[in-house]
């Protein structure tokens, strides 16, 4: 039998949730169908976290597109039924255009898989970057490093993930949570996840029973203690600089993996930090959220 | 003599024709492999002058590799880099920072300055050393007003961080 998960009118890193509920309750080579026809919207995340969806079964999962023209087109833009083709029993008509040409779509779906995947993503970035952060008052100065941010979190995928993973980068108006335009990346995998890749340090020690290992400390490792699984002291600094170049531009980070969710919140979001006991999904989700700047 | 390092040749030599960026650790591992090869064919002790100034983005993994990782292996060797912008500069001080590391960078101008995680006084004799050219420890001393024992524990700092040169009682800034 088929499970039927009806996808969110808006889907986002928050209402993506629910999609990872309802699959948690399936096993992964049950037949799901995911029901897209009512979705009018969709961030960065939603999109890359979907052809993650479908990388994590073991049994071609279907997808009916959303029903309206101006949704369908958006995404067709972004590259999702691109990639969407391969990896979805997609049923149901959506537009052959080639992604590009949507102004607010800083980098389309890019599939990540090796070292020169993370080459092209940034050599295709660097020119739009500089204008579109420009429009968000963005120091110039910035763009740089916005690029290398998107690098790292990009390299993430390729030495500890296991499989590919995709990227997306956009702008938008965040009109009812911030009344102002945001950019975001958001970069989602379905490999090992953050607490099976530390696990493979070698020589680990395994926590003694009862002391607390779960994806949460495994988050709180790498991402505020900087612990990466190679024993090599300049690694695990990405994420590292990356929490730096947010605080900077007041930007948001949050990572979700396996069960739990970290976030690096500013002071114009109200997000819970560590967030834990969520809906098991494999591999990492990124989402880093930069607003535009207000002048003084 | 100075052995100078296009860095970009290096990284579409060792990488990719088509490549521009030093990002990703592999394209780090690769350009700083190219680099130790180049060194190491010349005997004795090396300096080398490492030229950013066609390489666009730096990160921080390339950084670490290219920079960092190149400092601790070549211990038998001087480097100095130019062409660095100020997203490279953040990178590499990263870097640096992580291991206690110094690097000597050249601006456009010519003029030279440290990198790394230094305190004042070290920069200072640092400094004297790039003025005077050629001094021991009394006439860094002098020229800071410290005690000769004491200047001299920061040159020997200097040296051990590999951006001064030692000649005997002497200490020499980079030519």
């Amino acid at each position: 039998m088929t499970q039927i998960i009806s996808l969110p009118l808006s889907l986002d890193d928050a209402s993506f949730e629910q999609v990872f509920q309802a699959l948690s309750q399936s096993a992964p080579d049950d037949k799901v169908l995911l029901d897209a026809r009512h979705t009018r919207w969709a961030t960065p995340y939603g999109l890359t976290a979907l052809l993650t969806v479908a990388q994590t079964r073991t049994t071609t999962p279907a997808f009916v597109p959303p029903e309206a023209d101006e949704t369908l087109s958006y995404w067709a833009r972004t590259g999702f039924f691109s990639h969407a083709e391969s990896l979805y029993d997609i049923r149901g008509p959506f537009p052959k255009l080639r992604p590009g040409g949507e102004s607010h779509v800083l980098l389309e779906i890019t599939e990540v898989t090796k070292s020169g995947d993370v080459h092209d993503v940034v050599e295709r970035i660097k020119e739009r970057a500089q204008k579109i952060l420009a429009e968000l008052n963005i120091d110039s100065s910035a763009t740089m490093r916005f690029v290398v941010t998107l690098s790292e979190v990009c390299q993430n995928v390729v030495e500890h993930a296991g499989t590919s993973g995709w990227v997306a980068v956009q702008t938008y108006q965040w009109k009812k949570r911030l009344g102002r335009r945001v950019v975001q990346i958001a970069v989602s995998d379905g490999g090992l996840g953050f607490r099976r890749s530390l696990e493979s340090l070698p020589g680990r020690q395994t926590p003694a029973s009862g002391d607390r290992w779960d994806d949460g400390m495994a988050l709180e490792e790498a991402v505020i203690q900087g612990v990466s699984r190679f024993r090599d002291r300049g690694r695990g600094q990405g994420l590292a600089n990356t929490r730096n170049f947010l605080g900077k531009w007041s930007g948001k980070l949050s990572i979700r993996s396996g069960t739990a969710r970290i976030a690096i919140v500013p002071s114009w979001d109200e997000d819970t930090p560590l967030c834990v006991g969520l809906p098991y999904f494999p591999g990492a989700q990124v989402l880093i959220t930069i607003p535009e700047r207000i002048a003084q | 003599m100075i052995q100078t390092i296009d860095l970009s040749s290096v990284l579409r030599r060792s990488v990719c024709e088509l490549y521009s960026n030093l990002v990703t650790r592999p394209t780090g591992v690769a350009v700083r492999t190219e680099i130790e090869l180049l060194v190491s064919e010349r005997s004795g002790v090396t300096l080398t002058m490492i030229d950013f100034t066609h390489v666009g983005l730096l990160d921080y993994s390339c950084a670490d590799e290219v920079v960092a990782k190149l400092l601790l292996r070549a211990t038998n060797g001087f480097f100095i880099c130019r062409g660095l912008h100020e997203a490279h500069v953040d990178a590499i001080e990263a870097a640096l920072s992580r291991y206690e590391l110094a690097l000597v960078v050249e601006a456009a101008d010519g003029a030279r300055c440290l990198l790394g995680p230094l305190a004042r006084e070290e920069r200072l004799a640092w400094e004297a050393i790039a003025k005077l050219g050629r001094a021991d420890a009394h006439a860094v001393a002098g020229e800071l007003a410290l005690e000769p024992a004491y200047a001299g524990g920061l040159l020997e700092t200097l040296a051990s961080r590999r951006v001064v040169m030692r000649a005997g009682p002497h200490y020499l800034r980079f030519p």
